[in-house]
């Protein structure tokens, strides 16, 4: 269920600043929608997305049901030494994901 | 009653006429302006520095591209700790809201939003020593995010 799409340089220059793109499939409920039965289907969101860099937080976006759904979210970051880049999601319904992509800086 | 007092019953009337309408019509911007004063406090929020790059006609509101960017030099000194994004009429004020730092070099955050009805956009940066900037668009939606029932 969980896919998770990464795009990030693998190598960057010392100092450089790189861009990190992150999509993840999620329906993004509302939880103000009617569904078939006239019901309204409970929310169900991603409520957080956290970026790490070798295990130090760098970005934080704390999202609302008017995220769309399949998450998307690109930020900046400065290739200071290579590591990891540590991507969670986390939402309702207990929803965790993680992923990891290498950057190498020269 | 006189002439003199009858012209200013009328225009007290007409004024209150017109007063009311306004005052209904921009309950959901009070809801986005009081979400805002919920995270900016008493803070002036100034215009500029920040760009909001979405497009000015929308065919599909469930998703939305949305590009904020701020000028920031990004440094330990000096750089936008918060990207707080607010719309006018979804079901609720609140978008996002991002937390950057100087290891982010840049202050720019991409996403794709929902947009229930044609409406007003605000992004409001934050900045580390406390000040607020601000950018806003207006979209048009021809269709909108949510009104379609899920399968």
């Amino acid at each position: 269920m969980a896919n998770v799409l990464v795009n990030a340089p693998k190598t960057a220059k010392r100092g450089a600043i790189v861009e990190i793109k992150a999509l993840i499939l999620h329906p993004m409920e509302t939880g103000f929608r009617p569904g078939p039965n006239g019901r309204i289907i409970p929310r169900n969101i991603i409520e957080r997305f956290t970026a790490t860099w070798n295990g130090t937080e760098i970005f934080d976006m704390e999202m609302s049901p008017a995220i769309a759904a399949n998450p998307f979210v690109s930020f900046f970051a400065v290739a200071s030494e290579s590591g990891t880049v540590g991507l969670r999601w986390t939402g309702d319904e207990g929803f965790v994901v993680e992923e990891r992509v290498a950057i190498a800086v020269e | 009653m006189d002439r003199r007092r009858f012209l200013a019953g009328t225009a007290a009337a007409t004024g209150a006429i017109i007063v009311l309408p306004l005052g209904t019509a921009s309950a959901t911007p009070e809801a986005m302006a009081a979400a805002i004063r919920k995270v900016v406090g008493d803070a002036p929020v100034r215009e500029g520095r920040v760009s909001l790059d979405l497009p000015p006609l929308v065919e599909n509101g469930s998703t939305v591209p949305l590009v904020v960017s701020v000028e920031s030099p990004m440094t330990e000194a000096d750089y936008i700790k918060a990207i707080h994004v607010f719309n006018e009429k979804n079901p609720q004020p609140g978008v996002f809201t991002a937390r950057l730092g100087p290891r982010n070099g840049r202050a720019v955050v991409g996403t794709r939003i929902k947009l229930g009805d044609s409406q007003k956009i605000v992004a409001i940066a934050e900045t580390s020593g406390g000040q607020f900037w601000s950018a806003s668009a207006d979209v048009i939606v021809t269709l909108a995010a949510c009104l379609e029932e899920a399968t």
